[in-house]
Order: structure tokens, then C-alpha cells, then sequence
């Protein structure tokens, strides 16, 4: 039962952690480019110090290849990064037949996504 | 331009490697540093501080988790307690005034740091009872320590202190945007008794999301100012994969005499500021 239990915890680390390092890689390679363009050509895509607060706005200027909307679509990335580690740990219990875990991790998950939506609302 | 960026790359650094090790966000450097020798607006020091916190925590966790020593279930197990908290925490922020709250936790923290003095020569925690709900819930593991060259099997205790002291360390960071992570190893420590490296490596685990809650927030508020968080969230991911090489090198013993002084620094701070407002 020990033993059963250590390889289906050591597995679960294996997919958490992979999962991370996916998000960080990829929101780091984002800002990099992001950073690299904006030092480069000295131009941030945007008049003066304004730069996008909105994600349709992010979006938008990602599609025009601004270096500030690339940069804060890698923090986005990286911002969401914990909140889908959550997810992944829901369905990785869930593999594991963990119910309880599998209750308090979406209960966790609930909570985060109330939170957005309040910080929204706010 | 470039200089700039270059010399907040470097201090980005050194914050995840300082935060990484402690289990904290790096925030407490992060914050005064950018507004104290770079003269950036409190504003955007506050954005890039939330970037550096998830940066270290996700950075960090990808070595802590894979190694063994973050302990996940206590980790998912907590964070119900630090999500609820800083829900609280946001809703009754126009309810309270944060003077005296500065004052309080400083104080605690303070009271904390003493608590953790008299535990400075102990390496790893002895005697410890397992708490019924720790037996309910699962949550003692092991790990293996690289510089004992053994493996550390573990018992945790006062679950629901921990779990209180959690809800609180939520509600600070909900209202006053600081402190997540001492708080975090603090409850972990004093409460539960863990291993000082998986309080840390949990610690670490844990504040990404509580931070990523209220990213959005300061996403939307325009709090993140790319030129400045760019360099941040690229040297504190640097930073945090060399800290979790170091940590684990190092002695809990170690460690605790790194983390007592930033603990005493940051109540001190705490209370200065409480009198001030």
C-alpha cells in the first residue's frame, strides 16, 4: 500500500512539475523576445510610457507585433501559470482515484476563479 | 534603456535566489529596491513585486516538486485556507484601518522571529505527534536532504493552527499585499513543525497562486509596467533555478539564521509603517 502510494505521489511530481516548467519556459521565451525587440529597435509599439492594461488590448497589439503587448502576454502566461497548475493537480487526482484531494483542490480552484471574477468586478 | 534593464535584471536575480531559498517572494527586496536606488513609482514596484512573487514560486517549485521536498498535499490542503483568506482579506480592506494592522502582524511577526530563535540549533524537528487530521489528510512525507545524505521521514502536527495561521497569512496578503510567504513558513514551522526546507519548498509552492489571485487586479489597474516587469520576471526565474541548487545544499540550521534576520527586518518595517499611516 506504501509503496503504491509513493509511486502514484512520485508520478503526480513528475506531471506538476513538468507543467510548470512548460508555463515558465514558455512565458519566459515571450517576454525575452518581447524585451529583446523593445531594447532593440527602442520602441515599445505604443506612444510615449502608455502600455496596455486590457487582454483584448494585449491581444490586439500582439497581432501588430508591439514588443509591450508580446511582453505582457508572456506575464500573462506566467501570471496563469499557478492558477492552471491548480487544474492540472485536479485531473492528476482525479487519475489517481484521490477524492478527497480531488474535493479540496477544485474547492481551491473555485475559490481562485471567485477571486478573478470579484478582482473584475472591483 | 538598456542599463537600466540590466541592473533590474541583476537585483531580479539576487531576489529569487533570496526568495527561493527562504520560501518567500522576494517582494521584500523587489519593492524597496525599485523604488529606493531606481526611483520607480510605488505603483509599478507594487506590479513587478506580484510578477517576482509568482515568477519565484513557479521557478522554484519546478526543482522543489521534482526533488521531493515540496509536500504537495499539505501544500493543496493549505491553500484553501490562504485563497479564503485573501478573499476576506480584499472584502474587508475598506472596513479596516490597515494602521493597525501593520502594527499587529508586525508585532507577531516579531513575537515569531523569538519563537524560531529558540529552535536555532536544531537541524531537524524531533518528537513530533502526528495530529489526527495530519493522519486523515495524509500529509507526512519525506524527503531526502543532500547535505545529511538521508533520507528525512516527518510527522505533522497542529494541523489546525497551521491552517488558522494560513487563513491569516491570506487575509495580511489579501489587505496589505506583503508578508505571504514569511507567514506562510512561519505557520508551517511554529504550528506544524516541518522541516524547515519543506516549510520553504511548501511555502514557495503555495504563494504563486495566492499572488496570481490578485495579479489580474493589478494587471487591469495598470500596475505591470512591461519595461519594468520584463527584466524582473526574466531575472527572478534565473534567480530561482540557481536558489533551489543552493537550498538544498545548505543546513536547516543555516537557513533559519538567514531567515530570523529578514523575519525581524520586515516586523520592524511592519510597525514603522503602522505608526506613520
Amino acid at each position: 500500500m506504501s509503496e503504491e502510494n509513493n509511486s502514484k505521489i512520485e508520478e503526480m511530481e513528475i506531471i506538476i512539475s513538468n507543467f510548470l516548467r512548460i508555463g515558465v519556459v514558455l512565458s519566459a521565451t515571450i517576454v525575452f523576445i518581447g524585451l529583446l525587440m523593445f531594447l532593440v529597435s527602442g520602441n515599445s509599439g505604443y506612444s510615449g510610457d502608455y502600455f496596455p492594461t486590457t487582454p483584448t488590448e494585449i491581444f490586439n497589439g500582439v497581432l501588430l507585433l508591439k514588443p509591450y503587448a508580446i511582453i505582457l502576454l508572456g506575464l500573462i502566461i506566467l501570471i496563469l501559470t499557478p492558477v492552471f497548475r491548480v487544474g492540472v493537480s485536479i485531473l492528476v487526482f482525479v487519475k489517481e482515484k484521490d477524492f478527497l484531494y480531488v474535493k479540496i483542490t477544485s474547492f481551491v480552484f473555485l475559490i481562485l476563479i471567485v477571486s478573478f471574477i470579484l478582482g473584475k468586478v472591483e | 534603456m538598456t542599463l537600466l534593464t540590466i541592473q533590474i535584471l541583476i537585483l531580479s536575480i539576487a531576489a529569487g535566489i533570496f526568495g527561493s531559498i527562504l520560501g518567500l517572494g522576494g517582494g521584500i527586496i523587489i519593492t524597496p529596491a525599485l523604488t529606493l536606488l531606481f526611483g520607480i513609482d510605488i505603483k509599478y514596484a507594487i506590479g513587478a513585486s506580484i510578477v517576482s512573487v509568482i515568477a519565484t514560486s513557479s521557478g522554484a517549485a519546478i526543482a522543489y516538486i521534482k526533488d521531493k521536498i515540496t509536500n504537495i498535499r499539505i501544500g493543496m490542503f493549505l491553500e484553501i485556507a490562504t485563497t479564503l483568506g485573501a478573499i476576506t482579506g480584499a472584502f474587508i480592506s475598506g472596513l479596516i484601518d490597515s494602521k493597525y494592522l501593520y502594527v499587529i502582524f508586525g508585532v507577531l511577526l516579531l513575537y515569531s522571529a523569538i519563537a524560531m530563535l529558540k529552535k536555532k540549533g536544531q537541524e531537524l524537528p524531533k518528537d513530533v505527534k502526528t495530529h489526527p487530521m495530519a493522519d486523515k489528510l495524509r500529509l507526512n512525507g519525506e524527503y531526502y536532504d543532500k547535505v545529511l545524505k538521508q533520507k528525512v521521514s516527518y510527522n505533522v502536527d497542529g494541523v489546525y493552527g497551521g491552517f488558522s495561521m494560513m487563513y491569516v497569512a491570506g487575509v495580511i496578503s489579501g489587505l496589505l499585499g506583503i508578508g505571504s510567504g514569511i507567514f506562510k513558513v512561519m505557520a508551517m514551522d511554529l504550528f506544524m513543525k516541518l522541516p524547515l526546507k519543506v516549510s520553504s519548498a511548501t511555502s514557495n509552492f503555495m504563494i504563486g497562486v495566492t499572488a496570481a489571485a490578485s495579479a489580474g487586479v493589478y494587471l487591469l489597474r495598470g500596475n505591470i509596467d512591461p519595461k519594468i516587469a520584463a527584466p524582473v520576471a526574466l531575472g527572478v526565474l534565473v534567480g530561482a533555478t540557481i536558489g533551489t541548487k543552493i537550498m538544498q545544499n545548505l543546513r536547516s540550521k543555516t537557513i533559519r539564521m538567514i531567515f530570523i534576520p529578514v523575519l525581524v527586518f520586515v516586523s520592524i518595517q511592519m510597525i514603522v509603517k503602522g505608526f506613520k499611516l
